[in-house]
């Protein structure tokens, strides 16, 4: 590496925000290219779902670092620009408009985009995603205290903008296809806790409802379900889930399954020029002995830090303890670890009566998460744990009379 | 604009001019401060953003509210002066501060 060498990175969010950040920490001296095709540098997608949409904040208050870090860093930005491709035998960049840009070094930081809903009437004004600010905006505007709101998906996003927009004054409906809200992230009584606590506040979840159109005239006025039901509407928000940005890396020729597949250090292996970072790219776990795609603001951030390392030709694996938090009305749920593969699961704390208890999940008995819903010490005493192996009893674990201080002591 | 020092847990100080408004730990992420990683990004959900107020300060930051104290407690590092860093307004008052840095956090 020189002072000519040319990082570039695609996408500007989390990932390229902290892989900026670290590469000049880890001392890279050549130049750093950004390109994105959004309008903003780098801001805070979580306050969307949660703080933003109330005008608690401003995009100002969203950014990740003010513009001037980034002048300080000497970063170059190409704002508003979409990559279309990449040409690995020529190490360069094409944009939209044929430019070719040479890199040393490339970064993808592509992200994730929000799965589409593809039924009839779905291009009706009223009917959003939300994954980026101007999602954001285009929602805050439809929100019409006494009015009705219908959110398709009980993923955490959903629930959390369900919460927000009740607390704005809307009657808000929740359909959810499966079951039971958040499947994906959580066990069934988790689940139920849930469910009764969004219907406490005032909302109705429906469960194995499936949309299957949208009325309206030019705005949307309800959703009609395959079971024959019709929900009233103002406003629509589908959260649904999300699909990797692989394109690129499929067509250069890099492996993609679900993500872009990379090693510990974050490169792929098909190319050690190129690293992937965060919700675009698949990593082998070595706390979970499997290949893992996370779509977390810490996983982008961590990852950026060894894929940093890695472009300045150091050595740093990733290897962290997922985690993630959500807030909906009073509640803090933080979860440590993976819930998605467990034979056992106990609670500690009144999951029935109280906002307040943690989730221990176990596999052939060794602990590998811990959902916490206003615990804020137990979620830092499992991740402690599942950091450094430990393993209480379940019996020990779920024993709410033994005060944290004293399962601290249990591991230490 | 307020001035803060960061010390880290080597005794090296870095001074930062950090606008009003801001967090503590935003000063510190747009000044390339190690030691405060501010990994949830202000949703006092991490804990990565914990210091340590230096004793003349602690006075003017106030102490932690019951949710930052549930999330320090389980730091070994923890302190009498603990906060989490991005619960910390900065203020024309807090021109001057002082807050240490864990060596956890590096
Ligand atoms: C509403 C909401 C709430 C969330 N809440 C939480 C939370 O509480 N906690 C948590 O940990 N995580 C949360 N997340 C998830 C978190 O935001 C993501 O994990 C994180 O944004 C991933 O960062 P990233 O940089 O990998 O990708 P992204 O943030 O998806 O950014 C990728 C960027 O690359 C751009 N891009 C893609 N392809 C190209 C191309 N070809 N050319 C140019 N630019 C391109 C995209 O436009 C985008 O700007 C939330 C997400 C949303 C949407
Ligand atoms: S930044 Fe996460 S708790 Fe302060």
């Amino acid at each position: 590496m020189n002072s000519d060498s040319i990082a570039v990175i695609i996408g500007g969010s989390h990932a390229a925000s902290q892989l900026i950040a670290s590469l000049r920490q880890e001392g890279w001296i050549g130049r750093i290219l950004v390109i994105s095709d959004e309008k903003q540098l780098p801001y805070h997608r979580p306050p969307l779902s949660k703080t933003y949409l109330s005008g608690e904040k401003t995009p100002e208050n969203l950014l990740i670092r003010k513009p001037a870090v980034y002048e300080k860093l000497n970063v170059k930005w190409l704002l508003e620009t979409h990559v279309e491709s990449i040409d690995r035998a020529t190490k360069s960049v094409v944009l939209g408009n044929g430019e070719r840009l040479k890199y040393d070094k490339l970064a993808l930081c592509t992200g994730a985009r929000v799965k589409k809903l593809a039924i009839a009437g779905s291009n009706l004004s009223g009917i959003h995603y939300l994954r980026n600010l101007s999602d954001a905006e285009a929602i805050k505007k439809d929100i019409k205290h006494g009015g009705r709101a219908v959110i398709i998906g009980g993923g955490y996003i959903g629930l959390e903008t369900a919460a927000l927009l009740r607390k704005m004054g809307m009657a808000v409906d929740v359909l959810v296809h499966s079951s039971r809200v958040l499947r994906r992230v959580t066990a069934g009584p988790v689940s139920d806790f849930f469910t009764r606590l969004h219907s406490q506040e005032g909302i109705q979840i429906h469960t194995r409802e499936k949309p299957d159109s949208f009325e309206g005239d030019k705005q949307v006025e309800s959703v009609i379900c395959a079971s024959g039901k019709r929900f009233l509407a103002d406003l629509v928000i589908i959260g649904i889930g999300v699909t990797p940005n692989t394109e690129l890396a499929e067509a250069c020729g890099l492996p993609v399954d679900d993500g872009i597949i990379v090693d510990e250090f974050c490169a792929s292996e098909e190319d050690r020029d190129i690293v992937a970072v965060g919700d675009c790219a698949k990593h082998p776990s070595s706390i979970y002995n499997r290949f893992l795609r996370l779509e977390s603001v810490p996983n982008a951030s961590e990852q950026a830090m060894s894929a940093a390392a890695t472009m300045c030709g150091k050595i740093k694996p990733y290897a962290v303890v997922p985690w993630f938090w959500s807030d909906q009305y009073d509640i803090k749920l933080q979860m440590a670890g993976l819930n998605d593969d467990y034979d056992q699961m106990v609670i500690r704390g009144d999951i029935d009566n109280s906002r307040s208890f943690v989730a221990w999940y176990f596999l052939n008995g060794k602990l590998v998460a811990a959902d916490c819903v206003n615990r804020p010490q137990e979620f830092r005493l499992a991740q402690q744990m599942l950091k450094n192996g430990i393993n209480p009893s379940p019996e020990e674990l779920a024993d709410d009379n033994l005060g944290v201080k004293q399962l601290l002591e249990l591991i230490e | 604009m307020p001035l803060i020092t960061y010390i880290d847990h080597k005794g090296n100080a870095f001074e930062a001019d950090v606008p009003v408004g801001d967090s503590v730990m935003q000063g510190a992420v747009d000044n390339m401060i190690d030691g405060i990683i501010g990994q949830c990004g202000g949703a006092c959900a991490c804990a990565t953003c914990h210091c340590i107020v230096e004793d003349a300060w602690f006075e003017k930051t106030g102490p932690a509210s019951d949710e930052e104290k549930l999330m320090l407690e389980m730091s070994s590092e923890m302190q009498d002066n603990s906060r989490l860093s991005c619960q910390i307004e900065v203020t024309d008052d807090l021109d001057g501060l002082v807050v240490h840095m864990p060596q956890s956090q590096y």
